[in-house]
């Protein structure tokens, strides 16, 4: 954490790139808004909403879990035994050795996204808004670790540096979008299978009084915890069939 | 030529990636489509594109992103980090060339087992009107070339940039994002508003999907099509100068560092 403090240009890159990265989604949705007044039945404010909670869960996912290029760093390079050796649980070292604190920038402006354009919308400000934000964020954040830890362990079952975290990044934007508008087989694959929607629309409808949604936001603490253990079980499956770097 | 054919064995051997890009790649087009559709409404044209010839536009330059893709910047830097691009530069080839090289293998390996049956697939289950004349098709793939070319430049400037900057991480990402939006991957181009598309059209990346796949709908026809090609030959001579000028300071940057 100190170490990556120290070189100060290398933090303000990452912010100013992940922020580009959150810009350009941003343009898209605006982009779409100036040729249609509404998309499957959501307003532009509603869409920006759904954006900004969006933004929330992914920045504190991003700072505290961390796999990219566990394969190669871990697996291919071998620290992963220097790792094993130690009493921590190994996951849970690896999580603290990548902590990246730049990406909560993105959680702060996603709150600043959602104030703007739920006062646009004249949302009420309940009792429960800010402890069902802290729970609903900390759901959404273990459906991505429970995903991406399932999907990292299969580097443990195969040689090939796994090229699947890149090609699911595209993927996880899909649930920001009302996934009512895609086909009944899309909606399935990020409800159940990959549950993006979890960690977009679904709970911001209940901030933004959908009602059509609420049993599903409800449900996200549940598809957090059901995820996370898939996550765990199949890391820690992997890791008893690990059996060291080739020397 | 040995370096197109190695590379083309070694993405053989990663079959789950192969198994999963295509689903993968077969989804980001159905989400697209009907993120399309849903703005389409009732409306018939947005920026000058029919509803069917959006679908077409998605799912070619998804397609198309499938063969010109690739990840020639972190490898670049990487050698670079890790010292071994110092023997890359010693061996008796140009180093810039056999990493263009082993990028066209890896695109002639998507291209053959990735972006023709994912079309393939893309064609059974969404309205994709493909062109029937023989001449469209040679075009297309004359401008697919390029438009690998143009992309795989860019990722080795952003490469290459590893020697002057201490950690290109981010620089990469950024390209990444830029790319996929700019080149009109995301949203056609004539869909910005019209000041933003007045700054691309004079940047290079149009040049890698939206010219081509403007094309290949049949937005632009006749002469049109020469124009597209004219511009992608231009923005291919113009990146080569960065790219030689980095080439040399680079080697002279690796001789003082090394003494």
């Amino acid at each position: 954490m100190k170490s990556r403090l120290t070189y100060r240009a290398d933090f303000w890159v990452e912010v100013i790139s992940d922020l580009l990265f959150q810009a350009t989604n941003f343009i898209f949705i605006l982009v779409i808004f100036m040729h249609t007044d509404s998309l499957g039945g959501w307003n532009q404010n509603e869409v920006v909403f759904v954006y900004g909670f969006f933004m929330v869960p992914f920045g504190v996912f991003s700072c505290f879990v961390n796999l990219w290029g566990f394969s190669e760093r871990y697996i291919v390079k071998g620290e992963m035994d220097r790792i094993l050796t130690r009493p921590a649980h190994n996951l849970f070292q690896i999580f603290l050795e990548n902590v990246d604190p730049p990406a909560l920038m993105g959680s702060f402006i996603g709150i600043i996204i959602m104030a703007i354009s739920g006062s646009n919308l004249g949302l009420p400000f309940e009792w429960w808004t800010i402890p069902a934000l802290i729970i609903l964020t900390l759901s959404a954040v273990a459906i991505y670790t429970g995903i991406y830890t399932t999907l990292t362990s299969l580097s443990f079952y195969s040689d090939a540096p796994t090229g699947i975290l890149p090609l699911m990044y595209n993927i996880q934007t899909y649930g920001r979008y009302p996934v009512t508008i895609y086909n009944r087989a899309i909606q399935v694959l990020l409800t159940w299978i990959i549950p993006f929607a979890f960690v977009g629309v679904y709970p911001a409808a209940l901030f933004l009084q959908r009602e059509e949604m609420t049993n599903l936001a409800l449900l996200t603490p549940v598809v957090g915890a059901i995820f996370l253990g898939i996550g765990l079980l199949a890391w820690s499956y992997g890791v008893r069939r690990y059996k060291g770097a080739g020397s | 030529m040995d370096f197109i054919r190695i590379r083309f064995l070694t993405m053989l051997a990663y079959r789950i990636n192969y198994y999963s890009g295509i689903l993968i790649y077969s989804l980001n087009i159905g989400v697209n489509y009907f993120t399309w559709m849903a703005i389409y409404g009732n409306g018939d044209s947005l920026g000058g594109f029919t509803a069917t010839q959006m679908t077409s536009y998605v799912a070619v330059s998804w397609m198309a992103r499938a063969f010109y893709f690739n990840n020639l910047d972190r490898e670049i830097s990487t050698d670079i980090r890790d010292g071994s691009i110092a023997i890359q530069f010693i061996r008796p080839y140009n180093y810039v060339l056999v990493k263009m090289m082993q990028g066209l293998g890896e695109g002639m390996f998507r291209f053959l087992l990735f972006m023709i049956p994912g079309m393939a697939i893309a064609m059974l289950l969404f309205p994709v009107q493909l062109p029937t004349a023989p001449s469209a098709w040679a075009g297309f793939l004359v401008m697919l070339f390029f438009s690998f070319l143009i992309n795989s430049q860019i990722n080795i400037i952003t490469g290459l940039s590893a020697f002057f900057v201490e950690n290109n991480e981010g620089m990469m990402r950024m390209k990444r994002v830029i790319v996929d939006l700019f080149s009109g991957l995301i949203v056609p181009i004539s869909l910005f508003p019209d000041w933003l598309s007045s700054i691309l059209k004079v940047l290079p990346f149009q040049a890698i999907t939206y010219l081509p796949g403007s094309v290949f709908t049949g937005r632009v026809q006749g002469v049109g099509i020469w124009n597209v090609l004219g511009i992608q030959i231009v923005w291919f001579l113009a990146l080569l100068i960065p790219i030689v000028w980095l080439y040399h300071a680079a080697r002279q940057r690796l001789f003082v560092q090394g003494g």
